[in-house]
């Protein structure tokens, strides 16, 4: 939608050559995403967790004749070497020097996000100041000074309300403007000891003329703060200066009684807080209904019921609303030109191939389409509400018991839609270690795809209670080997520290924005895999070479697990998608109705070890990328491995019974 | 029966105490396997000395000055009982009788080396309880690394009565004095608001050692209970509900 202001005629205004950079940064959790959207009209993903937008995310914007390239940094509280993200940011800031730094501020919180706005000033970037969610503080009873704000920073400050639009176009000309005219921001000084030590040193840097890109001031703080790679680049430039440095940090240092960066970060803080206080019309705190919303969702046993009601109510939706959907649009379709599995090579290969097409773009609409976007839109709302963030708070000491802290729930919950972008989001994990367990329980996750398999197979087959025991068994699963891997993986867990952001009430449009955006990727690499595997899978067929295939893989699948002989080439083929399980399944068996081909107890243990026996190829992937292929060779063979041994018993178990 | 000494007594109400609710005379009783009335005659002893609250027939509560004494033997008595443990390797069911022996005569200073020595623990590795802050005048464990060879004399002690941060009430405030842990803690505390000086209020506790919610520089923060435990806060007597 980008600039959405009556004034908007200048977005399409023909470039004067002229290319900007603009730079967001920020706390998280602040609505940098949001302005990022509406800045570039791009569709970047908006989430109401901390640390949600790790990744680089870059768009373009022409305003008043400027070409600007926009970057979305990610959601930060410091530039301390804590993460990688505060290393990437402040990198960016001083190395790349972007024409604009946008600080984007959630005006509720003034206090903790001028905290880093200070930090944005020590580095001397050339600033624009966008005090978002006005509306939201207002509603809590804080109003802010815009002008006192102004006059004590020395830079402009734009009020916005971006889930609306409002201030966007204000904020683009204040930062074409600063882009334009770089004005001198103002030196803004701690206290007098802290202040005098810092200009010693400052001098000292700029003497020995080190030749580096960071402005002197910061690289003096930095060097204060024990910053270990700041250290590391001018101890190779000049030795005295770091010598120096030791000396007049252990001076304030004795002279304080705290270590040096405590110092400067109370510092800091108390500057924020003066800053804050000055520029505060009114702030009362007012109990809203998201107080109420609070009390509900951490209550000592409400909570509870409201996390379980999260985490499991998202499944049954998916699950439920997905199966009306799909029996709807697989009703439609056959009215069109019902699929036709039975072939043989007595048949002419154009017919073979063009009723692979039709059977992959069907299993495509009534499989993915129904299944995915229900999901990703009732994830979209639980999202941006910012209720996850209080199903963490209570999950926290369960998921001690596997090694991780309560935000791990986040990457887990969106796991349901698609291991990939879950097992991505795992950087919001403070540790490798932590990020290595939580995608290693993400890889046992029911996602979108193993749905798919439970309902087609088991939910419609054998009934929807099965379905549903298969479920809890995969999350009795989860949390066992949860454990096995804390056991494994050496070292210590971190703990919680998370920001508690206030309930925002989801906009439809964002909801709507990112559902698609979502399920656009999705359909983008599922459809043509869906149709190459299907036109590949009947060719195969129809030429016999399937049988060698599942003759090879008997002793698994037939003897230990009591499958008939094709699945074993179903097995193989779900490492590509695991839908395509359910969906050869049909293609061989020349039904839709599986039963001709399985019992009852064989569907089961099919689901059962096809939700639980390989993360599809796009995980093992993504996987390697992060983590290493060491890690994922483990991984895999975990999963392949738990696959076996469950869905061997549960073959032995169910015959007992059946 | 062996004799009990005032420090057992206050060490006893110390662990017994839940939530700021009253200690009866049994539990003590029973805690410290002594006669009722001798309790009886003990705690009035104590209450005359300023150490407990003691109302009778209700119960007892620890007054600012026991606090005090109270942690400083708890802190010594699981500074032992890790000791024992971790290091010695003395079987389970031996080391708490044997640090019961010897937190009577750990001097100050061999605490602190003990402290240093063990790397500033968070919680016993017998019982996994928190061990109290030192009453060191330090805002973290960094600077009594750096600062240890100035001796105890030269570097003070702390005047206020410090409780972690996981042991305030609902509603109950205080003003953050020390933090320990190493560099990576710390900074991330600090990052977070979290400085020397802070005034910080309890919003809530999760139920089966979940994290604590408290209110801090205008916004809300979730705190992981190992975490909160690191933090240590004079309380505010006053508690807001």
């Amino acid at each position: 939608m980008g600039l959405c202001c009556p004034q908007n005629g200048k977005k399409t205004s023909p470039s004067n050559g002229k290319h900007l950079t603009f730079a967001l940064a920020g706390n998280a959790n602040v609505g940098k995403s949001v302005i990022f959207n509406q800045l570039t009209d791009s569709n970047q993903i908006i989430g109401n967790w901390p640390g949600k937008t790790v990744d680089r995310a870059e768009g373009n914007l022409r305003f008043e004749g400027y070409d600007i390239t926009v970057i979305d940094l990610p959601g930060i509280y410091s530039f301390s070497t804590f993460s990688m993200e505060e290393l990437v940011s402040r990198d960016y800031i001083a190395l790349e020097k972007p024409d604009v730094v946008i600080n984007v501020l959630d005006a509720s919180v003034l206090e903790r996000n001028l905290f880093f706005t200070l930090q944005l000033l020590e580095m001397q970037a050339p600033l624009v100041l966008c005090l978002n969610q006005v509306d939201v503080a207002k509603n809590k009873g804080i109003i802010i000074d815009k002008d006192k704000l102004e006059e004590t920073l020395g830079v402009p400050v734009v009020f916005a309300t971006a889930t609306r639009g409002e201030g966007i176009y204000e904020l683009a000309k204040e930062a074409v403007k600063v882009a334009i005219h770089k004005p001198k921001a103002k030196h803004l000084k701690y206290r007098k000891e802290l202040e005098e030590k810092i200009e010693q040193l400052q001098q000292i840097i700029e003497k020995e003329n080190l030749g580096l890109q960071y402005p002197a001031r910061w690289l003096a703080i930095k060097l204060l703060e024990g910053d270990s790679e700041i250290t590391k680049i001018i101890a190779a430039k000049s030795k005295a200066v770091v010598d120096a440095s030791k000396v007049i940090a252990a001076e304030l240092q004795s002279s304080c009684q705290e270590p040096c960066f405590s110092v400067i970060a109370s510092e800091r803080y108390a500057l924020a807080s003066s800053i804050a206080v000055s520029a505060l019309q009114q702030s009362e705190i007012w109990t809203t209904l998201s107080d109420k919303l609070e009390w509900l969702t951490t209550h000592r046993v409400l909570g509870y019921f409201t996390s379980a009601g999260v985490i499991a109510g998202l499944l049954l939706w998916t699950f439920f609303v997905g199966n009306g959907l799909s029996t709807v649009i697989s009703n439609g379709l056959s009215i069109i030109r019902p699929v036709d599995p039975a072939l043989s090579t007595s048949q002419p290969l154009l017919a073979i191939v063009l009723n692979g097409v039709w059977g992959g773009l069907n299993a495509g609409l009534t499989l993915i389409i129904p299944f995915v976007i229900p999901f990703y839109l009732l994830l979209a709302v639980v999202e941006t509400s910012g209720i996850l963030t209080r199903v963490a708070f209570m999950m926290d000491s369960a998921m001690h018991k596997m090694g991780l802290h309560g935000k791990a729930i986040i990457p887990i919950i969106l796991g349901y839609g698609c291991n990939v972008p879950a097992i991505q989001s795992c950087k919001i994990m403070e540790t490798r270690r932590e990020r290595l367990l939580a995608a290693f329980a993400i890889t046992f996750a029911p996602c979108s795809a193993r749905t798919i398999v439970l309902f087609g197979m088991v939910g419609l087959f054998v009934g929807i209670q099965w379905a549903l025991l298969l479920y809890v068994v995969d999350v009795i699963i989860i949390f066992v080997l949860g454990r096995v891997a804390m056991k494994a993986v050496p070292g210590k867990s971190t703990g919680l520290i998370m920001e508690m952001s206030s309930f925002k009430w989801p906009s439809m449009k964002v909801v709507l924005k990112q559902t698609w955006s979502r399920t656009k990727s999705i359909i983008y690499i599922v459809f043509p895999i869906y149709i190459v595997g299907s036109v590949l899978l009947q060719v195969l067929f129809a030429y016999n070479v399937l049988t060698p295939i599942g003759n090879a893989l008997a002793p698994l699948t037939v003897w230990w697990l009591g499958l008939p002989l094709i699945a074993g080439v179903l097995l193989i083929l779900g490492t590509i998608r695991k839908e395509l399980v359910v969906l050869g399944a049909v293609a061989i068996l020349g039904t839709t109705n599986l039963l001709v081909g399985f019992t009852p107890v064989q569907l089961v243990v099919m689901a059962l070890v096809a939700m639980l026996y390989i993360p599809c190829v796009s995980t093992v992937a993504i996987l390697g990328k992060e983590f290493g292929w060491k890690a994922t060779a483990v991984i895999t063979a975990a999963n392949i491995g738990v696959a076996l041994l469950v869905g061997g018993l549960a073959f032995r178990l169910l015959t007992l019974f059946a | 029966m062996e004799q009990k000494s005032t420090q057992d007594y206050l060490k006893a109400v110390y662990v017994l105490r839940k939530n700021g609710d009253l200690v009866s005379n049994t539990e003590i009783a029973q805690k410290l396997d002594v006669a009722p009335a001798s309790v009886t005659e003990m705690l009035k002893k104590l209450s005359e000395e300023g150490y407990v609250k003691y109302s009778p027939y209700h119960g007892s509560t620890l007054t600012e000055k026991g606090l005090k004494e109270a942690q400083r033997i708890a802190r010594k008595h699981r500074l032992l009982e890790t000791f024992l443990s971790d290091v010695l390797h003395i079987g389970k069911d031996k080391v708490h009788m044997e640090a019961c022996q010897l937190e009577h005569a750990l001097s100050d200073e061999a605490e602190e080396s003990l402290c240093r020595f063990l790397k500033h623990p968070d919680t016993c590795s017998d019982d996994g309880k928190t061990i109290p802050a030192c009453d060191l005048p330090f805002s973290s464990c960094e600077e009594c690394i750096k600062l240890h060879d100035r001796g105890l004399e030269e570097v003070g002690k702390r005047r206020e009565n410090l409780v972690a941060l996981s042991e305030l009430k609902q509603g109950q405030a205080g003003k953050i004095h020390f933090i320990r842990g190493g560099h990576a803690v710390l900074q991330r505390l600090l990052d977070m608001g979290l400085t020397p000086s802070t005034r910080i209020t309890l919003i809530k506790s999760a139920p089966f050692d979940g994290p604590i919610e408290i209110f801090v520089r205008g916004s809300k923060l979730a705190i992981g209970r190992g975490i909160a435990s690191k933090v240590f806060v004079e309380p505010e007597a006053k508690v807001n509900s």
